[in-house]
């Protein structure tokens, strides 16, 4: 199979505090380098808590922010200039606040336009061909094409946004928690559709959720992200179900599940590390119950054959 | 609702319409009314008073017609100040607008700028242009326009930030828009009502201003007329012969009111929370009209609702957000609500307390005991006592209940002292405590964050700790977690799993998560479309649910432990409570639905400890009893 998608020691660090004239008051490293390799047609689902760097990573990836360093390879050919049009041939977003993601003020219609036009440079014709092709794809009806966005409920507005992406043709579409925004009945229909048209037109994910379950029900492989770092990756079912990072482990037991008593996995005066002043050794110290003296003086690096960690004492 | 319709509900708004309207036509007309030429002197005819022969305003110091003037003045002032309102507009939105899209360093260099003109005070700035320029009409114009450009420039830019970081800024960007396209096509279309109302309330100033600098001598010229030069002319007969003053005054101060109050209104109706109603004043306590009789408390519960119905009235539509719901709980005990969104989980939760805003929402029906005492239609001082002190809420959005203006520890603190007589040092050890056991890292430096300086989900933290404050009877929680991690949520789930069995708190707990209400509820009440579908203990219901809208809602949520698998889904969408279906409101989705279904109402019937709307259900109950 080959590579999709390549990351190579990707990483962004934001300088916050900017001043006119003088020193930057301090730095997040809000994406530590991550090297990941997603094969075509997989799901690879990307979890964490809210200020990890999903979202950053994310948005490097379709060139919305520039990476501090590293690169990114889409087919085996590298992206190196930080423009959006040229990403969004290959690759492609759909956004976490379906309705957010249309324009008030225009009809859905020059919404799909866009791409066709400055993406493909398709005449009115081709354009209008193509549009309903799409649409019958997501099952919308091309009624909807003059109405405006507000008009739509959330599940149908997200087909909109998923549909956009589509009219781009990239193969590769970035999924930052598209259906969070969605009730749990019209959750499970949009899920079924995005399983439905990567199998029909061979694409291939990232499927960015906080909710584990989801995660899991969707991807083939799933990576966790703590403090901007991946602290494991490895095939969906096992990631959850057998932990090899302590933190997947807090995860995995901290999320509510039917039939498992109520348990606080972790004491009340645990703190968080500060972003503006990074810990020393691993990110995840002051958290772990397995701590060693090691974990507060190197990184750990991620390790594994086919479940990687990046742990000196993984549970497995 | 209708820009025109919505601008004539304000009186005062319609009347400055018509009077510009007026003035506007005069203004257009003048060329070819009958009018004296207003440059041409008589002097032999000086002061002449009004309703004298052949001039019917008077005329002026040089025998001028001032009628005449008067109208060619008016027309002069109004394109002078519609042209300064029009450049100030379009450069400075420009400015703005480039400032708010490229940020950075282009906004700090554009921005700075802007601040050093507006430290200048306004009219020196003015005269100081004029004095460089050299006098003039066109050099007033410009001056006047440049003098108001910072003040647009700040407010487009301010709005101009807000839309360049919307996500359909960016998703333009991935479908290849470059950045000038993006500006005029997404950017420019949000910012227009902007410009459009800031222009409305600055027109009638830039016509003062104008007037002013022709007052001054500085704008319009002799013989030109314009209303400042008028009244500066006759200055020198304020005195003796005031109808010269008072003929230019008087339609200064016209066009000016008339000007502002359309401006007002335009403004208004403009804005979008007008449209939706959200400015009439809301009553203090939701409204009630009951109709049927009250029916009489039952049980034990702390918490006890009877056949309660919320309604929306819209015109002439009828949201009946809430169809008659009736649940419990006692002192300890946990109940779930579940159940989609617009299912009337919330509104219930908010008609406990009145706190459904009036209009539009109307408690038609049913009662709500707390500890035996009917609230529905209590006096708002009794249901402000019980607010916060017995009956407190979580709201999913914390800015609900948070204070921007305040310091969260402050706000804390005057929450336990509002109905606790402690000392300030007593309140604020209480207040640290509390963040503390919601999980906020760091809590003493909290203590002094405003609530904008802190993350979603640590407001919602906050938010929680100001519910468990006066340590509340019952907790009515509405979706508490659905924005926190699961690590926290965790935390908070078994806080207030250990206040209900350690204080004989009473919760109930408004989710669409399974996982939590099996983890925390003892029972669960499911809704559908403003009613309750089916009702019981916990886990008998979620292992074997008896409704079909029950079974169907959990098995299309994915649950952790289970791999990779197709999800379940309800096709269609909930519908909507202005419009029900007769008989089951599932009915257009549920695949066991027959003829019988859909005709006439299907009652709640009662089966041991559970309850279920449904005529065939999914499992074998025993008979009611
Ligand atoms: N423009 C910025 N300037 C400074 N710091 C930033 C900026 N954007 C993000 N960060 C920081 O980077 C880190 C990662 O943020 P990111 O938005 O990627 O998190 P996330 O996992 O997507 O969170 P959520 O689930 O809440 O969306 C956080 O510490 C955040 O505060
Ligand atoms: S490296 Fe050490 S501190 Fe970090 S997760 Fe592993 S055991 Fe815990
Ligand atoms: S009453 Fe009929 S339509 Fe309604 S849920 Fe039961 S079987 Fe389905
Ligand atoms: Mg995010």
């Amino acid at each position: 199979m080959s590579i999709a998608l390549k990351l190579d020691a990707l990483s962004k660090t934001f300088v916050v505090g900017k001043q006119l004239f003088g020193p930057p008051k301090g730095r997040v490293h809000a994406v530590h380098p991550v090297t990941l390799e997603v094969p075509e047609g997989e799901t690879l689902g990307i979890v964490g808590e809210s200020g990890c760097g999903k979202s950053t990573l994310a948005r490097m990836l379709v060139g919305l922010l520039e990476p501090s360093g590293g690169s990114i390879e889409i087919a085996g050919k590298p992206l190196d200039n930080a423009d959006p049009a040229v990403f969004g041939k290959r690759i492609q977003y759909v956004f976490q606040d379906p309705i957010s993601s249309l324009n008030p003020r225009k009809t859905v219609r020059q919404i799909m336009e866009v791409p066709l036009k400055r993406l493909h440079g398709m005449d009115k014709a081709q354009r209008d061909r193509r549009i309903s092709e799409i649409f019958a794809q997501v099952n919308l009806r091309e009624e909807f094409l003059d109405r405006y966005p507000h008009e739509f409920s959330g599940g149908q507005a997200q087909r909109i946004g998923i549909a956009r992406a589509l009219a781009a043709e990239a193969k590769i579409l970035i999924l930052d928690e598209p259906v969070s925004a969605l009730d749990v009945s019209v959750q499970a229909q949009v899920l079924n559709l995005l399983a439905e048209l990567k199998q029909r037109l061979g694409l291939t994910y990232l499927f960015i959720s906080h909710d584990l379950a989801v995660v899991e029900a969707v991807s083939d492989r799933v990576a966790v992200l703590y403090f901007g770092s991946v602290v494991e990756i490895g095939r969906a079912e096992d990631v959850f179900a057998n932990p090899r990072h302590p933190y997947t482990k807090l995860l995995a037991d901290s999320a509510p599940v039917v039939g498992r008593p109520l348990t606080a996995p972790e004491g009340r005066e645990t703190e968080l590390p500060d972003p503006l002043n990074p810990p020393k050794g691993c990110a995840f110290r002051a958290r772990c119950p397995y701590a060693g003296e090691r974990c507060g003086e190197e990184v750990p690096r991620l390790e594994g054959e086919t479940q990687l960690a990046a742990c000196f004492h993984p549970l497995r | 609702m209708s820009f025109l319709s919505l601008l004539a509900r304000n009186r005062l708004a319609l009347a400055g319409l018509i009077v510009m309207a007026l003035v506007v036509l005069l203004a257009l007309v003048t060329p070819i009314l009958p009018l004296a030429d207003p440059d041409v002197t008589n002097t032999g005819n000086r002061f002449l008073k009004p309703f004298s022969e052949g001039a019917l305003l008077g005329t002026d110091h040089l025998g001028r017609d001032l009628l005449s003037r008067l109208l060619w003045g008016t027309r002069l002032s109004l394109a002078v100040g519609f042209a300064a309102a029009v450049i100030a507009a379009v450069l400075g939105a420009a400015v703005g607008i480039i400032a708010g899209y490229y940020g950075g360093r282009v906004d700090n260099l554009i921005m700075r700028g802007v601040d050093m003109l507006m430290a200048f005070p306004y009219i020196l700035l003015a005269l100081a242009i004029v004095a460089a320029l050299g006098p003039g009409l066109l050099n007033a114009l410009i001056a006047v326009a440049a003098v108001n450009i910072p003040f647009f420039a700040r407010n487009i830019r301010g709005i101009t930030v807000g839309i360049a970081h919307k996500e359909f800024v960016d998703a333009a960007k991935l479908a290849g828009m470059g950045d000038a396209r993006i500006i005029v096509s997404e950017v420019l279309p949000n910012v227009v009502p902007v410009i459009v109302i800031a222009m409305s309330t600055t027109v009638g100033w830039m016509i003062l201003e104008t007037a002013g600098l022709s007052f001054l001598g500085l704008g319009s010229q002799p013989p030109q007329a314009d209303l400042g030069s008028m009244l500066g002319e006759a200055r020198s007969a304020l005195i003796t012969n005031p109808h010269t003053s008072v003929v230019p005054g008087v339609m200064i101060l016209i066009i000016v009111m008339a000007i502002n109050l359309l401006g007002d209104g335009v403004r208004d109706a403009l804005d979008p929370r007008l449209r939706s109603g959200a400015l009439t004043r809301p009553m203090a306590a939701t409204m009630v009209q009951r109709k049927g009789p009250v029916p009489d408390p039952q049980g034990d519960n702390v918490l006890d609702l009877r056949g309660l119905e919320t309604q929306f009235h819209v015109k002439d539509r009828i949201y009946r957000a809430v169809g008659g719901v009736s649940w419990g709980v006692k002192p300890g005990e946990c109940l779930g609500i579940i159940g989609e969104s617009g299912s009337g989980k919330s509104v219930t939760a908010l008609s406990v307390m009145g706190l459904v805003a009036s209009p539009p929402g109307v408690i038609t029906g049913g009662a709500v005991f707390y500890k035996g005492e009917d609230l529905v239609g209590a006096p708002y001082e009794r249901l402000r006592s019980l607010r916060g002190r017995e009956v407190a809420y979580i709201f999913q959005d914390p800015l609900a209940t948070l204070h921007p203006l305040y310091k969260v520890g402050d706000q804390l603190v005057e929450a336990i002292r509002v109905h606790h007589h402690v000392s300030d040092k007593e309140a604020r050890a209480k207040a640290l405590g509390l963040l503390k056991d919601v999980r906020i890292p760091n809590a003493e430096s909290r203590l002094e964050n405003y609530p904008h300086e802190m993350s979603g989900g640590m407001r919602q933290r906050v938010g929680i700790a100001m519910a468990l404050a006066n340590d509340p009877e019952v907790i009515i929680a509405d979706e508490p977690t659905t924005a926190l991690d699961v690590t926290v949520q965790a935390q908070i789930l078994s806080l207030l799993d250990t206040l209900r069995r350690e204080k004989g708190l009473a919760i109930v707990f408004i989710t669409h998560d399974f996982g939590v209400v099996a983890q925390l509820c003892d029972r669960v009440a499911v809704m559908y479309a403003g009613r309750i579908v089916e009702e019981g203990p916990t886990q008998i219901v979620l292992d074997a649910p008896a409704h079909p809208y029950t079974r169907r809602l959990i098995a299309c949520v994915p649950e952790l432990g289970e791999g990779k698998r197709a999800l379940h889904a309800i096709p269609g969408l909930p519908p909507a409570v202005n419009d029900l279906p007769p008989g089951c409101a599932f009915a257009p989705r549920c695949d066991k639905a027959t003829e019988a279904c859909r005709q006439g109402e299907i009652a709640l019937d009662a089966f041991g400890a559970r309850k279920l709307r449904c005529l065939f259900p999914e499992t074998e109950l025993e008979a009611a009893q």
